[in-house]
């Protein structure tokens, strides 16, 4: 599975990342969505919707392995952590957080919940290729 | 902790730079809920009563809502309140975008700032930090540069509200600007901010809003937004918004045309919604957490300059091409650019222009006043005026600056009568000639001329709810005149039906359109109130509530503006004096012994006086007896 971003469809509403604070941390604070709605205005007024694609950039960069694949799914294993942030540092699309309660990184899992609220289909999760297979 | 709600009122003295944080106290939200209702409440207790609205005394409030910021449909909207410089009364206004919801997630439900700031500021929230900067370099900057600038200072992840040089320079219709494109316009909201030398409010919100049931909250919340999206309505209404309502407002015959000297144009085609998204929009830009965005941003060309902007929307549309009589889609967009830069609300702008070209135009005011020759379906002439009276130029410049009532004032030889507002507010896109509830909307509104606080043209152009032409047809006889009271009962109804309704939305901190234009259900509010605040309220008790603010808005004004009452409910000497000249409705006017029959109507069933003042029995019957003394 895969996101895919269709930015002229985005109105900027910010749903996406309400609901992914929600469904991941049960909080109500879209500064802990893991995507990133930027608005360029007012040239050239749009929106581009930056998605993990689950690069793995993250992974490659951790010095303790603690960002692991799991049916495609980049997941970060908190009790190996040791909360260094080169992670979130060294993320192309600056969609990881740091949780101000542990200080430990966060990422996208893939639970798909930006794309199903997503009024205006501008974000799908969709059935592709694993992850290792591509790369 | 008060679910719902961020649980901290924020008080800010501009003047000693004194910040005091308060606990949210959690009667008012149960007796007032939000927004709106914590505006009204706050400025009656607090306001000094007879406060000059420029004074550093006068309030300048921003509140959100308990749904604000909150997973569900349209959970954007920010109220401000203050006493008006427009009217001298009660004034509101609101507007979407994503400052409210980053209030909260902030901390804070409300902010309320009093006296002066020695030097032009701004002010910085980020969380807990509270930061009053000096603001010299933005001072004379337009609201869409200043807030480009200062998201470049600060941070994309900021939320910025802005005045521009006509909120400086204290223009009674300044506006506050957001989001390159949305404003709180009405009532001069900007003006008294920049009265308080506050050019900007930038906040930004990483905190959490504690729900009761965060799980049922978030199901809650999902299934709305997929109910929403299965309303028959859903796809068709968002490509155009608000502006595509504009052919169909002409074709009936309520497009304010000239300065309301008549109500039907013939190039409605040529601005109507379907040419803002062939010859404008670039991307539809949504408030927070809508999902039928009505927010059209573009791009525009004219001879006077090309410009990005958001809009135009319907009202900007009827004033600036059916008043101003702008004849393409492009020009209306630059005159609306040109007033949200310069922060002038769109509808009171466009109807200074207009009214000044009638002066002109009938001789009342001559090219060396004016120091430009001036005409209706004229850009150059309407960026002349905009720049005129935006920028306080001139001493008829600085007279129009303050609304065409003062200015009507000023100028006579019976101006007054084409003056279009109510209690100094600007009449919004509505011809009401033919529309008599309606006209009894705007008359009774709570803030001046605005359609937001009713709208039931609807009922009038279907005629049978209203037996509308019982009453602008009654003659002296009594079997008409019968008939003529009953229609003035049924529009009295409508009226306080829906002022009742549509406010309520500005109580909860979410937008109304989704019920308005799709018929999203007022029970889905309830419940979603309920789930998030653990507070139990049907759809009745906020009602109730709206009621009782709506009573408390006009104990205000009452308060504030010498002999208040009926004479300050009637609409200008045109519509009740001039029947239309052209168009669908032609011949039609509404006497001044309907507008009565209309008011007495109205304020018997509020069981208001006959001067239009709530009886201390109402007052005990809406619940304002312990906080009206």
């Amino acid at each position: 599975m895969e996101l895919f971003a269709n930015h002229s469809k985005c109105s900027g509403c910010g749903t996406c990342k309400l609901a992914c604070s929600i469904a991941n941390f049960k909080q109500v604070t879209p500064s802990k969505g893991l995507l990133r709605i930027e608005g360029r205005f007012p040239s050239p007024g749009d929106y581009r919707i930056h998605l993990c694609d689950q690069c793995g950039v993250c992974a490659d960069v951790c010095p303790v392995e603690a960002i692991t694949l799991e049916n495609g799914v980049w997941l970060i294993d908190e009790d190996v952590c040791i909360a260094c942030h080169d992670c979130v540092e060294a993320c192309p699309k600056d969609v990881m957080i740091i949780k101000p309660e542990n200080n430990m990184p966060a990422k996208c899992i893939l639970c798909g919940e930006c794309a199903e609220i997503c009024p205006r289909q501008a974000i799908e999760l969709r059935q592709t290729t694993a992850v290792g297979e591509k790369k | 902790m008060i679910h719902g709600y961020a649980g901290t009122v924020l008080r800010i003295d501009l003047g000693s730079e004194q910040i005091i944080k308060e606990p949210l106290a959690e009667k008012m939200c149960e007796e007032f809920i939000g927004g709106r209702g914590f505006v009204a409440k706050t400025l009656y207790e607090e306001l000094l009563p007879d406060t000059d609205p420029f004074d550093e005394k006068n309030l300048f409030i921003i509140a959100t809502g308990p749904l604000s910021g909150h997973l569900l449909p349209a959970s954007g909207k920010t109220h401000f309140g203050c006493k008006s410089p427009a009217t001298g009364g009660y004034a509101d206004s609101n507007m979407g975008g994503h400052f409210g919801p980053a209030l909260k997630y902030a901390g804070y439900d409300m902010a309320i700032l009093t006296g002066r700031a020695e030097t032009p500021s701004i002010i910085v929230i980020e969380d807990e930090k509270i930061e009053l900067r000096k603001a010299d370099q933005y001072w004379g900057k337009g609201s869409l540069i200043c807030e480009e600038l200062l998201k470049k200072e600060l941070g994309e992840n900021f939320q910025i509200l802005t005045i521009g040089p006509s909120g400086e320079k204290m223009v009674k219709f300044a506006c506050i600007s957001h989001d390159f494109g949305r404003q709180a316009g009405r009532t001069g909201i900007g003006a008294v901010l920049g009265s308080k030398n506050i050019k900007a409010i930038a906040v930004k919100g990483t905190g959490s809003i504690p729900v009761f049931d965060v799980e049922k909250a978030f199901k809650k919340g999902k299934e709305a937004f997929k109910k929403v999206s299965e309303k028959p309505g859903f796809k068709g209404w968002t490509p155009e918004g608000t502006a595509g309502i504009t052919d169909w407002v002409n074709e009936v015959g309520a497009f304010p045309t000239k300065n309301f000297q008549t109500s039907h144009i013939d190039h409605n085609k040529n601005i109507n919604g379907k040419k803002v998204v062939e010859r404008i929009k670039i991307t539809d830009k949504g408030c927070y957490c809508c999902p039928t965005p009505c927010g059209k941003y573009g791009h525009t060309k004219t001879k006077m300059g090309s410009a990005y902007m958001e809009g135009p929307e319907f009202e900007t549309i009827a004033l600036f091409g059916g008043s101003c009589f702008l004849q393409t889609i492009e020009e209306v967009a630059y005159a609306n650019y040109l007033c949200d830069e310069l922060g002038i609300d769109t509808i009171s702008g466009a109807s200074v222009a207009a009214f000044t070209i009638e002066c002109y135009e009938k001789g009342l005011l001559t090219m060396e006043e004016i120091g430009h020759d001036v005409r209706f379906g004229d850009l150059e002439s309407i960026v002349y005026l905009l720049n005129l009276i935006g920028l306080r130029k001139t001493k008829l410049g600085d007279l129009l600056a303050n609304g065409v009532k003062t200015a009507s004032e000023s100028i006579g030889q019976g101006s007054e009568k084409f003056a279009i507002h109510v209690k100094g507010l600007e009449w919004t896109g509505y011809e009401c000639r033919n529309a008599p509830s309606m006209m009894l909307a705007y008359m009774t509104a709570d803030i001046g001329a605005h359609h937001n606080r009713a709208w039931v043209l609807g009922h009038d152009v279907v005629g049978a709810a209203t037996n509308v032409h019982d009453l602008i047809t009654a003659g002296t006889d009594s079997d008409t005149r019968a008939k003529a009271e009953v229609s003035a009962k049924a529009s009295a109804e409508f009226v306080i039906d829906s002022q009742h309704t549509r406010p309520a939305f500005d109580l909860l901190g979410t937008c109304r359109l989704q019920l308005m234009e799709l018929g999203f259900e007022v029970e889905n509010y309830a419940e979603l109130y309920s789930v998030i605040t653990g507070k139990e309220k049907t759809w009745e008790d906020i009602l109730e509530i709206s009621e009782k603010v709506w009573t408390l808005t006009r104990l205000i004004s009452a308060r504030e503006i010498e002999n208040f009452g009926r004479r300050l409910d009637y609409p200008p000497a045109r519509f009740s004096e001039e029947p239309t000249p052209t168009g669908p409705n032609k011949g039609y006017c509404i006497p001044m012994k309907d507008l009565d029959s209309m008011l007495d109507a109205y304020y018997e069933k509020r069981g208001w006086d006959t001067n239009g003042i709530p009886t201390l029995e109402t007052i005990d019957r809406v619940g304002l007896k312990e906080l009206v003394k």
